[in-house]
């Protein structure tokens, strides 16, 4: 199999309201950034893929519109998946495996504000028997952090812990929403429950944002970028969508996509896990089988910015970038999709 | 590439305007159990699944692919969805072929369905959108602008049109599958209502609830199968919506989707090709897909059509089964015609048939003509 690797990312500052700006004025500026990073152009793109969802806009077809973001002239080899853009990411990896390409282009947007989106995310549940009860993806994240509270795996304060340490870590993150020194005592304290146990700050923020990843084989990569994050793994899996088929408190779909994607076969420096609920983090590490040792979410994370369909694709983009920094050797970027971790791929990146 | 991929196994649903005997993993576990059946295998041979529909309000589930997973045998497997609008069904199984190709899967399940009945189409095409004028024209309403400057340019016979209606219509006859079953002359299209001219209402395809599935599978597991399809080439190609100088009639996206499939196969589309099924969703788009696809020269196309080089029997049959015109899940539109081209070249389309077919071509497009997929398949390993 050809090596692949992520050489440029760029994104949007998140931002909680991006109007008036529509799909294709926020995407044009950091293609072309992302793009003009490692001295390309459009016209250098062998396939470009992107990943959003219609019911965030509340229109059908909305990526059609962001396709009048890109030059898209003479006509493009384009696909696009109603998945975050990470998946977006992996198609575009296997696209560059045919070996006829050597550069693809990865985009997403998501617009958090135009919509109640743990309304909206309501309906991706069982349409005939779960949907009409209106279990938004708060609570049905609440009844995931509840069953980790039971089993002995978390308490509040763990919660409180890791959105601390998200949103300090997200200081030093120009592109992040939410930031600053939060207290977990006080949280823990004076902070009212959405959702039981759930406290606004164990939820993720809603964000407007946008993410570019470019991608390039083995060759180019190091033609173009002094230190590509090369893809050494990656491997995504699903599980069943109701809540009682599963046990809340492991990810099993993550745990496989770690183990095909090689996460365990050496020494992570750091990982960006999609973990838009404080307590998520928890039952991902365990899956992903991260240390204490593991540097996780430098970025702050999706507890910082969470612009739905482009979060998993920062992720990747964040974790790339300590490669190509130089910060880290070796990292592992995560996406999740689907009420309570219901999806999950995983890739590890390696310098050379 | 590292693989070669074939077309192992091939199912389809009943297709109908409302398929309320079933729900939505009802409907697609019809058909993906019919091409496990088709392809001797099970759901647990199965490496991974590739899924396509159109917008998800045609149902009203976001990502409806989530809460199926279990009813599509995927867990602890990858499903992966693609939404590329009409072309979707097709884009899909290029997916799907690619993950074989590559090495990455060695089998692989993929499908493709709309259950337009949940919802209602018409209005999921036509809201209102910020920063746009509000069409609610729906497909037809879009398209017909286009049909009018064909017409025009080429000096087109206003037969033709009504003319590839009658002709897919007695091809449904002999598809079991297909949606509609109609006896219909030239003189029933012709007296049809008008609804957006030049478009009768004869000449429009129907809403369909449907769903289609294919098994593809990588030299290994092909070797064994009596009938493999194997894929020749792909190709997707996409043009901007809002372009000066965009020719939508016959639009450079399609022209080089359908050149790049070609120069893979190393095939000659007016000499190798067999058949095909190409996405005719108003009767007008046969001659003009002709023409972009390069099968015949501009202008060459509605007098095919009315020359009945596109019937069974003739020089480069189209549409077989009905194609579109007969049957459109719209999210499985795509995806059916790719399976009905698998399907000739492996010889068992039955009674719509193309004796001795040994290229086909699958075609798809979606949004206003700037989304391509096509493929083209062989009875002979390449």
């Amino acid at each position: 199999m050809r090596d692949i690797a992520i050489v440029s990312f760029a994104q949007l500052p998140s931002e909680r309201r991006a109007d008036p700006r529509d799909e294709a004025e926020m995407l044009e500026p950091i293609i072309n950034e992302a793009l003009g990073k490692v001295g390309l152009t459009q016209d250098d793109v062998g396939f470009t893929c992107s990943g959003s969802s219609d019911y965030l806009i509340g229109r059908p077809f909305s990526f059609v519109a962001a396709v009048d973001g890109l030059k898209a002239w003479p006509p493009i080899r384009e696909s696009h998946v109603e998945m975050d853009g990470a998946f977006a990411l992996y198609e575009a990896w296997v696209r560059l495996l045919h070996g006829d390409i050597d550069v693809a282009l990865v985009m997403s947007f998501g617009k958090g504000s135009l919509g109640s989106i743990p309304d909206v995310l309501n309906l991706q549940n069982d349409p005939y028997y779960v949907q009409p009860l209106g279990l938004d993806s708060i609570s049905s994240a609440a009844l995931q952090a509840r069953a980790l509270i039971d089993a002995g795996k978390a308490t509040e304060k763990d919660f409180a812990d890791i959105a601390v340490r998200s949103r300090r870590d997200a200081m030093q993150n120009p592109f992040a929403q939410v930031k600053g020194e939060f207290d977990a005592k006080k949280i823990l304290k004076e902070e009212p429950y959405l959702a039981s146990p759930l406290r606004k700050s164990f939820c993720p923020p809603l964000t407007d944002g946008a993410a570019c990843v470019v991608l390039a084989t083995a060759e180019k990569a190091r033609a173009i970028c002094s230190r590509p994050a090369f893809i050494r793994g990656i491997d995504h899996r699903v599980e069943a969508n109701s809540l009682g088929l599963r046990d809340l408190t492991v990810s099993t779909s993550a745990r496989l996509a770690g183990e095909r994607a090689g996460v365990g076969k050496a020494k992570v420096d750091v990982a960006e896990l999609h973990a838009p609920f404080a307590h998520q983090e928890i039952i991902l590490k365990e899956a992903l089988g991260l240390d204490s040792s593991v540097r996780i979410n430098p970025s702050g994370g999706a507890l910082a910015a969470n612009s739905i369909m482009t979060a998993g694709l920062t992720r990747f983009g964040e974790a790339a970038s300590r490669i190509m920094d130089g910060s880290a050797k070796r990292a592992v970027a995560h996406c999740t999709s689907g009420a309570c971790l219901q999806q999950n791929l995983v890739a590890v990146l390696e310098a050379e | 590439m590292s693989e070669r991929c074939a077309v192992i196994g091939i199912g389809q649903t009943e297709h109908r305007e409302s398929r309320k005997d079933v729900s939505l993993p009802g409907l697609l576990r019809e058909a993906l159990f019919r091409a496990l059946e088709d392809a001797g295998r099970t759901l647990a041979d199965m490496d991974a699944i590739v899924i396509g529909t159109a917008p998800d309000m045609f149902e009203g589930v976001m990502m409806p692919e989530l809460f199926m997973a279990d009813a599509l045998g995927a867990v602890g497997k990858p499903i992966f969805r693609v939404h590329t609008a009409g072309s979707v069904g097709g884009s899909t199984a290029v997916v799907a072929s690619h993950l074989i190709q590559h090495g990455v899967h060695e089998q692989v399940l993929t499908l493709a369905f709309e259950k337009q009945s949940e919802a209602n189409a018409m209005w999921a095409l036509s809201p209102a959108i910020p920063f746009q004028p509000q069409l609610v024209a729906g497909a037809g309403g879009y398209f017909a602008p286009l049909i009018r400057s064909y017409m025009a340019r080429h000096d087109a016979h206003p037969d033709a049109g009504p003319m590839v209606a009658v002709k897919d219509r007695e091809h449904g006859l002999l598809n079991p599958n297909a949606h509609l079953h109609l006896t219909q002359t030239l003189d029933e299209v012709k007296a049809a209502p008008m609804l957006w001219d030049p478009i009768r209402y004869s000449e429009t395809c129907p809403s369909s609830d449907g769903a289609v599935a294919m098994v593809l599978a990588n030299d290994k597991h092909a070797k064994g199968c009596k009938n493999p399809a194997w894929v020749l080439g792909t190709s997707v190609r996409t043009e901007r919506t809002f372009m000066a100088g965009r020719d939508q009639v016959n639009p450079g996206a399609g022209q080089l989707c359908a050149k790049d499939v070609y120069d893979q196969a190393g095939i000659d589309p007016r000499k190798d090709v067999d058949c095909a099924e190409i996405y005719v969703p108003f009767s007008w788009f046969e001659p003009m897909w002709l023409e972009n696809l390069g099968f015949c020269d501009p202008g060459e196309g509605w007098k095919w059509s009315m020359e009945g080089k596109t019937r069974i029997g003739g020089q480069l049959p189209l549409n077989m089964s009905g194609g579109v015109l007969c049957t459109n899940p719209i999210g499985a539109s795509g995806m059916i015609r790719f399976a009905e081209a698998a399907r000739q070249v492996r010889g068992t389309a039955a009674a719509h048939q193309v004796d001795g077919a040994k290229i086909a071509v699958g075609h798809a497009y979606g949004g206003g003509s700037q989304f391509f997929a096509m493929w083209a398949v062989g009875s002979k390993r390449p």
